[in-house]
Order: structure tokens, then C-alpha cells, then sequence
């Protein structure tokens, strides 16, 4: 070939290499960004004096009298609110015509305003979502919008859809005693709800109530590590076992070991809702494992969807071992099995490791394998043992659920994104022990 | 079997060959019509040769000619070899080593190994030579650490590692290495040591260390060592056998064969003239 053909296509496929490393690089930011920048949204955020009280009320964290003293102030600058609420109300049930114009208004206004600032003074609500106002100031911000502006829509122009209309309520109520209320509380709701910089740290430990509006995610957390548990205690075993028998003992060309290779290869390549549906109908419904989802069906379910990954990782690690350790523990008098456990194990272990730390990432992210055999949106709280035959809340079922099956998904999205971002997390630490743990072991085995 | 009486006399293919004066030397290995295949391949062909006890053997030959494959037929390293089968006869002290009595892990205790590269395991000095003990069943560290120090020096390493005895092994220098393997294989007290050209990845220093340990092991082990480097076997070894294309030449005190060799094979290949 020409030498400069040749350095062309040197060239070319330098530059396509580089193209590729590029385009791999682009989309990891893009997929990382938002989801670390919005995640620590769950964390970092400009908290009100409602989250303050939530945390003292549902979990008994932060000082007492000092979150008393707030509430009483925020209370004092509401209370203005409250007393023009409480005007306006006398006014239209004095007069029929008042009424008959602003009555849906009123109520309109008010359902605003207890969503922004909780329950007007007096009422106690069942649900713990409508008895604390806002917790997150970027939240009040779109709250405060609702109570500022009506909300109509407009269907005049029939080729087109209907047009969302804001009108102030300023003008709306214009001349009523209510009208300088939507001038005092945007002026005044730093007041009402004394927003301060937060680090909700506690987001990570803090349970939930049952429909997420307060608390964090370690129920959720708490399941995902037990199903990654139990999954990585019954595949890893079985996983390297598998391999040494197939590195070790099986020998090339046989029938069966040439069946075992292709059943390992087709259940690498089985879609994970597949064995979703495997394990409802096996562990569940003919073996009985539990009553219905239970950690233990899930972890089964999901040891059986790493397996393939775990025994290619640790047979590649053993296969890697050096002949000459073999036979010098052989040379030695070993028996096969003593050569295996004491030489060539040790001598795989950074690469069965890492094998065990991946597949370990990919169990705590699948979501398929674990909406029939294990997860559920309400749980008990449970122990490792305890909770095998519970059916249990997890990282990536809460994040789908949340965002299909939740009422008010708007309300949680920064609930979402910080499930995200932990599961993104966890997989990202698991990682990184697997590489700090890997190279510490092989600098021991090269000395 | 062959059951071994008295004085056994060293054999050369031809038996008009002159008896050489070996005539008290104990046959420790013996081979009788020998052969070892991998498959249809015949690498090692009918080779009667007695290895004598106490004595330093070398086995010489060109490349390719089944020295390796002799010296693992001994310890049955070719086992691991998928398709490899013997025949004829190969006695340890008299008794048939592919016979079906024979515990492998006890022969190769009975039997050490050293390699052409130093292979340590990746554990600290003390651990590698304590590997073979342990094996075999010596738990308490003291009667450890006291077989530890015992093959070092007889390995003639001590000196170098009695202070870095819990370092890794991988750390030490080649020829260092290669003696902690002779150590390794010390340790759990064979009667016969084969080494497979065990200088040929050092350099001229340290294959001047191994020579003197090979000459101050003989008497207490038999040694059978195969090597390229005529020079080496000529200064280590009482016995020297040449193998050419599987089959043995000629196998006689290593004098007669560099002085006096009788097939004129044996005479081309030590003076260089093929190979
Ligand atoms: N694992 C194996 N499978 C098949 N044939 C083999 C194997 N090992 C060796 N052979 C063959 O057996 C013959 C003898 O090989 P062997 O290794 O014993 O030679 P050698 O004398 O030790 O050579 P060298 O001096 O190069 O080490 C060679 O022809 C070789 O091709
Ligand atoms: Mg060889």
C-alpha cells in the first residue's frame, strides 16, 4: 500500500476513535448532570419553617423551643392573612350578590393558600399532606403563583388548543376588602415561611410517609441493599463454582459442558422481565418460597439474572491465573482442590471481585426482575433476616412507581431525582471500592 | 515389575558398549523401554536409563528431543496434558510410577520440581516455603519457621531473606527467586529433585549460585537436571544421558561422554557441530 494511503486511513481511524471516546464522554455528562445537579436538589434546598417542623413532628429531629419560637413568629406574620380571609368571608356572607361573584374564587384562593401556608388556623386535616405547608421555598415560589393568579382556559379559537390564561387575582378582586392580600403575601411570605439554606442529610436516613410528600428514602435504600445482598450471597457461590468447574475440571469438548456454555450464554442474553416473570411462576408460585413478593423470591430471581455475568467474570479471572502457579503447587504434593483454593483463588480474586462488585451494580438497578417477585410501594420496616419473606420498597421500583402511579407527581419530583441520583450513587461507590479494593489486592500479589 | 537387586549398571543403547566404573551406583529411577506420547506423537521413545541415587544426572539433547518430557514423566507432570499416555516401564525405588496403586500427591512429595522460569506463588517468602509443609499437615509455626530456615539454607538463600521473610516473594531478583523455588522444594523433603534447565532465565551469577547448591545437594538428593549449556552439565553432573529425537543416545559418567563419547551423535552434538 502508499505510504500515504496508509497514513490516511492511520489518520481516519484516529479520528473516528477519538469521535467515539468523545461521543461516550458527551453523553455520560449529559445523562450525569442533571441527574446529580436535580438529585442534590433533594438535599440542598432553601427548607421553611414547615420542613423544620415536620422534622420535629414526624421524626424528632431538631431543638424544640427554638422551632417553636419560629412557628410563633411565621404564625404572627400569617396572621394578617388570616384576618382578611376572615373579613372577606363576613362580607359575602352578608351580601348574595359578593357572593355569587366571588364564592368559587374565594374557595379557589383559599385551597391555594392552604397548600402554600397549611391548614388555616383551627382545622386539623387526616392526611399528613395537607397538614404542613410548604417545605421547599422553590416549591412555595410556584404555590404562590396559584394564589396570585386564576387559572382559565381559553377554547376561542377552535383550530386551536385550548390556551392556558393567567389573570391576577388582583383585578379580579379589585375593590374588595380582600385585594391587599395579593400585595402583603408576596411581600411578606419570607416572613411567613423563613426560608434558610439547608443540608437535608438526613434525606438518605429518614423514612417516609406512605405517599413520599415528607421525610427521605431509607426504606428504600434499605431494601435495595437487602435484595443486593442476598442476591450477591446466593449467585456468588454458586458463580464460582460453576467457573472453576469449568476452568478447572470440565473437560473441553464435552457434551455437556458444551450445554452448559450455551445454556450460560442464553441466559445472559434473556430479557430481565423475562426472568421477572420466571420467578413469580417458579419461586413463587410453584416453589412457594413466600406467601407473595418477598425479598427472598426477589434476590432468587435476580441471583439467577447475574449468574451468567458472575461465572464468565470469575472463569476469565481464574483462566488468567499464570499455568506455572498450578504446577508448582501441584509439583509440590497439592491435590487439585488444595491447589485451587490456596493458589489459583487467591490468585483470581481482583477479578472475581471485580465481576462480583458490577454484577452487584446491575442487581441494585434492575427494576424488571423485581415488580412481581419483590417489591412493593408499602412496606413494613424490616431486619437483613426478618425481612426475607417480606415484600420490600426498593431504589428503582420507587423511582418508576413514583413517577407512573404517584397523585401528585409534580409535588415529588425532587424525591424522584434524589432516588436516582443515591441509586446512581451507590452504584458509582460500589465501583469505586471494586477498583480501590482490586488494585490494593493485585499490588499484594505482585508485591 | 521390575524389582531392583543389588548393583545395577548404567545402560547405554547399545549393549556392546563398555561397562563404565559405575559399577555401586543405585539405580533410583529406572526406565525400561519407556515411552511417553502425546497422542499419536511419541516425544519420548523407548528409553531404558537408570537415574542412581545421591548422584547428579543430566539429560542434554537439542531442542525438541523430550528432555522436559522425560523429567515429567517422573513426577507425573504430564498428567495435566490432555492426551498424553506412557508405556513400557518407569520405577521409583522399584515400584511402577504409572502403576495403579500409586498416590500421585504422595509421589510428587516424594518427587520435587523445579522449573525452567522461577515461579513463586505470589505469597510472602516464608508462605511459599511453607506451602509443601502446610500441604502436608505441619500447623505449628514454629516447627514452620524452623523448616523455613533449614531449606533456605540449604537453598543457600537464608542470608538473603532471613529479614524480608514476610515480603512478597515476587519481589525478590530472578536467581533469588529461582533458589526460593529449590527452598520450596526442599521444604517438604523429597529424595529426588528434577530440575528443567533451572539457570536458563538467569544470568552467569546466579547460575554460578545454583551450580554450587546443585553441587552441595548431591549426596543427600538425587538430582536429575536438564540443561542446554554443556559446560554446566559437565561441571555438575556424575551422569550425563543425550537424548536426540526421543530416544537416548547415550548415557554415561559425565568424563566418558565429554572425553570419550562412543556414538559419534553424541560426539557432534557436544562439540557443537549441530544442534
Ligand atoms: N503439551 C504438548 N502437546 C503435544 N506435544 C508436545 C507437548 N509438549 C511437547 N510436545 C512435543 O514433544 C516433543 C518433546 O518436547 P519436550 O518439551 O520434551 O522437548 P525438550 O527436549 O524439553 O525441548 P526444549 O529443549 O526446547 O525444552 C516435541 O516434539 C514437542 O513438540
Ligand atoms: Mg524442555
Amino acid at each position: 500500500m502508499q505510504l500515504a494511503s496508509r497514513k490516511l486511513i492511520d489518520r481516519s481511524f484516529t479520528g473516528l476513535s477519538v469521535f467515539s471516546i468523545v461521543l461516550v464522554a458527551g453523553a455520560l455528562v449529559i445523562i450525569l448532570t442533571p441527574i446529580v445537579g436535580r438529585g442534590m436538589g433533594a438535599v440542598f434546598f432553601r427548607g421553611t419553617v414547615e420542613h423544620r417542623q415536620v422534622q420535629l413532628d414526624l421524626f424528632g429531629h431538631g431543638r424544640g423551643e427554638d422551632i417553636a419560637a419560629e412557628v410563633a413568629a411565621a404564625e404572627e406574620a400569617r396572621r394578617q392573612v388570616y384576618v382578611l380571609i376572615a373579613e372577606f368571608e363576613q362580607e359575602l356572607a352578608d351580601s348574595i350578590r359578593a357572593r355569587r361573584q366571588y364564592a368559587e374564587a374565594m374557595e379557589e384562593v383559599k385551597a391555594g393558600l392552604r397548600e402554600l401556608l397549611g391548614p388555616f388556623p383551627g382545622e386539623t386535616p387526616v392526611l399528613y399532606r395537607e397538614r404542613y405547608g410548604q417545605t421547599r421555598w422553590d416549591r412555595a415560589q410556584i404555590k404562590l403563583q396559584r394564589v396570585l393568579y386564576a387559572e382559565t382556559y381559553d377554547y376561542s379559537d377552535p383550530t386551536q388548543m385550548g390556551q392556558k390564561v393567567l389573570t391576577p387575582r388582583v383585578e379580579e378582586f379589585a375593590g374588595t376588602s380582600l385585594e391587599p392580600l395579593f400585595t402583603i403575601l408576596p411581600a411578606r411570605l419570607e416572613e411567613m415561611l423563613r426560608p434558610r439554606p439547608t443540608f437535608y442529610w438526613r434525606f438518605f436516613t429518614n423514612t417516609a410517609t406512605a405517599d413520599y410528600s415528607f421525610g427521605g428514602i431509607w426504606p428504600d435504600i434499605l431494601g435495595t441493599f437487602y435484595l443486593t445482598f442476598w442476591t450477591i450471597l446466593f449467585a456468588v457461590p454458586m458463580g464460582i463454582i460453576s467457573a472453576i468447574y469449568l476452568v478447572e475440571y470440565a473437560r473441553e469438548g464435552n457434551r455437556i459442558v458444551v450445554l452448559v456454555r450455551t445454556c450460560i450464554n442464553t441466559l445472559a442474553g434473556v430479557p430481565s422481565i423475562v426472568f421477572g416473570l420466571f420467578g413469580l411462576a417458579f419461586f413463587i408460585n410453584t416453589l412457594r418460597v413466600s406467601e407473595g413478593r418477598s425479598v427472598l423470591a426477589g434476590s432468587l430471581t435476580l441471583a439467577l439474572l447475574i449468574l451468567p455475568l458472575v461465572i464468565r467474570s470469575a472463569e476469565e479471572a481464574i483462566r488468567a491465573v499464570p499455568h506455572t502457579y498450578k504446577e508448582a503447587s501441584l509439583s509440590l504434593g497439592a491435590g487439585q482442590w488444595r491447589t485451587i483454593v490456596r493458589v489459583i483463588l487467591p490468585a483470581a480474586l481482583p477479578g472475581v471481585l471485580t465481576g462480583v462488585v458490577i454484577s452487584m451494580g446491575r442487581a441494585a438497578g434492575e427494576t424488571a426482575p423485581i415488580i412481581f417477585t419483590a417489591a412493593v410501594s408499602v412496606a413494613r420496616p424490616m431486619g437483613l433476616w426478618s425481612g426475607l419473606s417480606e415484600p420490600t420498597h426498593a431504589l428503582p421500583w420507587s423511582v418508576y412507581t413514583l413517577c407512573t402511579e404517584h397523585k401528585t407527581v409534580d409535588e415529588i419530583r425532587h424525591v424522584q431525582y434524589g432516588m436516582v441520583f443515591t441509586l446512581v450513587l451507590m452504584v458509582l461507590l460500589l465501583n469505586s471500592v471494586a477498583i480501590l479494593l482490586r488494585a490494593r489486592i493485585s499490588r499484594k500479589l505482585r508485591g | 515389575m521390575a524389582v531392583m537387586t543389588g548393583n545395577i549398571t548404567i545402560q547405554s543403547c547399545k549393549p556392546t558398549d563398555p561397562q563404565p566404573s559405575t559399577a555401586d551406583w543405585k539405580a533410583h529411577v529406572r526406565a525400561e523401554d519407556f515411552s511417553v506420547f502425546y497422542h499419536r506423537n511419541e516425544a519420548v521413545k523407548k528409553v531404558t536409563l537408570d537415574i542412581p541415587v545421591g548422584q547428579v544426572t543430566a539429560i542434554i539433547g537439542p531442542s525438541g528431543c523430550g528432555k522436559s518430557t522425560l523429567l515429567r514423566a517422573i513426577n507425573r507432570m504430564n498428567d495435566l496434558i490432555p492426551g498424553c499416555h506412557t508405556t513400557g516401564l518407569l520405577a521409583l525405588d522399584g515400584v511402577d510410577i504409572y502403576g495403579p496403586q500409586i498416590d500421585v500427591t504422595a509421589l510428587r512429595r516424594k518427587v520435587g520440581m523445579v522449573f525452567q522460569k522461577p515461579n513463586p506463588f505470589p505469597k510472602t517468602v516464608f508462605d511459599n516455603v511453607a506451602y509443601g509443609p502446610r500441604i502436608h499437615g505441619v500447623r505449628r509455626r514454629a516447627h514452620l519457621a524452623e523448616i523455613v530456615e533449614r531449606s533456605c539454607r540449604q537453598a543457600a538463600l537464608w542470608e538473603e531473606v532471613k529479614d524480608r521473610l514476610h515480603e512478597n516473594a515476587l519481589g525478590l531478583s530472578g536467581g533469588q527467586q529461582q533458589r526460593l523455588c529449590i527452598a520450596r522444594a526442599l521444604a517438604v523433603e523429597p529424595e529426588l529433585l528434577l530440575m528443567d534447565e533451572p539457570t536458563s532465565a538467569l544470568d552467569p551469577i546466579a547460575t554460578d549460585r545454583i551450580e554450587s547448591l546443585i553441587a552441595e545437594l548431591r549426596g543427600r538428593y538425587t538430582i536429575a537436571i536438564v540443561t542446554h549449556n554443556m559446560q554446566q552439565a559437565a561441571r555438575v553432573s556424575n551422569l550425563t544421558a543425550f537424548m536426540y529425537m526421543g530416544e537416548l543416545v547415550e548415557a554415561a559418567v559425565t568424563d566418558r561422554i565429554f572425553t570419550n563419547p562412543q556414538q559419534r551423535l553424541t560426539q557432534e552434538y557436544i562439540t557443537g557441530r549441530f544442534g
